[in-house]
């Protein structure tokens, strides 16, 4: 039991004075996404079935190289940040920590492990 | 944080069912939840069966006919029975609203099921404890605060801004928006909710105040705002038309404009 009024609750520790970066970045990214994924998808759908040399010389090619490359830098930063909202909705706690710097991580190296093979295909 | 299951003492049991009026031929049968916390049982939903010919159109008529004629010990708030004072708020039908201007005729099934605001501490049957709801509603300083010395007659507002605050000074602070948002149920504690974001607005914008500044700052929180993810649960449910999503985005969008 702890005597707090219900202001001193409602109040908690006041405003972190954060949110703002987080909801740009959002819409920002979004927006990027929105224009970039259509044509990564068709890239993307047109090297499908195709041979292995002719997979290589799509991503050979510098607009297909970069653009998969932004979408997987975009895309998975723009999921890390959306993962760690949901996150935030449903655990809290220790638990709301760990998952958050697993999503995070989780993002970090499927960015590393893409470019990585991007550069081994495009270099 | 998420709960997907009730707690064992908050599982809801078949409760009593009360006898028919006889002589009646317009029927209709109410479902209502009813705890009390001086009997240490579970919470359980009693059935009534209501003569609608001798029965007002409203929610609440029927709830004030079961009080005084059928069960003195069922237990909800209601003041001024025309959608003013917000005390007769509950969830009727699944539907977040005010009883005493939610018509009969409103509710689609034969059964009208009348529950609590959800995912709110409950005091005594219908009754919700509202007391964090209206500590938030505080913490966001809901009045006019100046610098300038204060006029000699009053603070002036032209035509236009005061029709600015048209759509969000009408908010009669019933909760049915808060408690029908899943972000305000998970992060309750730390989310101010619809109804507490949408009278912060209605102060941001006011013109004579001129403590917009701080009133941003307050506001500028993971938690607090940004909890907010355009359900528009809160928009659907107000009994008064409000917008509170809208509300809340033009605050975003404030918090932008000041970054950006």
């Amino acid at each position: 039991m702890r005597y707090l009024t219900a202001r001193k609750r409602a109040e908690g520790k006041g405003a972190s004075h954060t949110g703002t970066e987080h909801h740009w970045y959002m819409t920002v990214s979004a927006v990027g996404l929105a224009v970039m994924m259509p044509i990564f998808m068709l890239i993307f759908g047109s090297a499908l079935g195709s041979t292995h040399e002719e997979v290589i010389a799509t991503f050979s090619r510098p607009v297909p190289a970069v653009l998969t490359a932004l979408v997987l830098l975009v895309g998975l930063r723009h999921f890390a940040k959306g993962a760690q909202m949901m996150i935030e909705d449903y655990l809290q706690g220790t638990a709301r920590k760990v998952a958050i710097m697993f999503a995070i991580g989780l993002s970090y190296a499927l960015t590393a492990f893409g470019l990585f093979a991007l550069a081994k295909i495009a270099l | 944080m998420v709960q997907l299951t009730l707690p064992k003492n908050s599982k809801v049991k078949v409760g009593k069912t009360w006898p028919k009026p006889t002589g009646a031929s317009n029927i209709r049968k109410f479902q209502i939840y009813r705890w009390n916390p001086d009997d240490g049982e579970n919470p359980r939903v009693d059935t009534y069966f209501l003569d609608m010919d001798k029965c007002g159109p409203m929610i609440l008529d029927a709830l004030i006919k079961i009080k005084n004629e059928i069960d003195p010990t069922l237990t909800f708030r209601r003041s001024c029975r025309e959608g003013i004072c917000g005390s007769c708020a509950m969830n009727i039908d699944g539907i977040n609203t005010l009883a005493c201007i939610y018509g009969m005729d409103e509710v689609k099934s034969d059964v009208v099921k009348i529950y609590p605001l959800p995912h709110m501490p409950v005091v005594k049957d219908l009754i919700p404890d509202l007391t964090h709801f209206y500590a938030q509603h505080a913490s966001i300083m809901p009045w006019l605060e100046t610098k300038t010395n204060r006029p000699a007659k009053e603070w002036k507002q032209s035509i236009e801004d005061r029709k600015k605050l048209d759509g969000l000074y009408e908010c009669v602070m019933c909760a049915s928006c808060s408690t029908s948002c899943p972000s305000y149920w998970w992060n309750g504690d730390k989310y101010l909710g619809p109804a507490a974001l949408l009278h912060a607005y209605r102060w941001i914008i006011d013109s004579r105040d001129e403590a917009t500044g701080e009133r941003l700052d307050h506001l500028e929180d993971p938690f607090k705002l940004y909890r907010c993810h355009t359900i528009m649960n809160c928009a659907k449910t107000c009994p008064k038309g409000l917008n509170p999503a809208q509300a809340i985005a033009e605050i975003k969008r404030m918090q932008l404009n000041r970054a950006v």
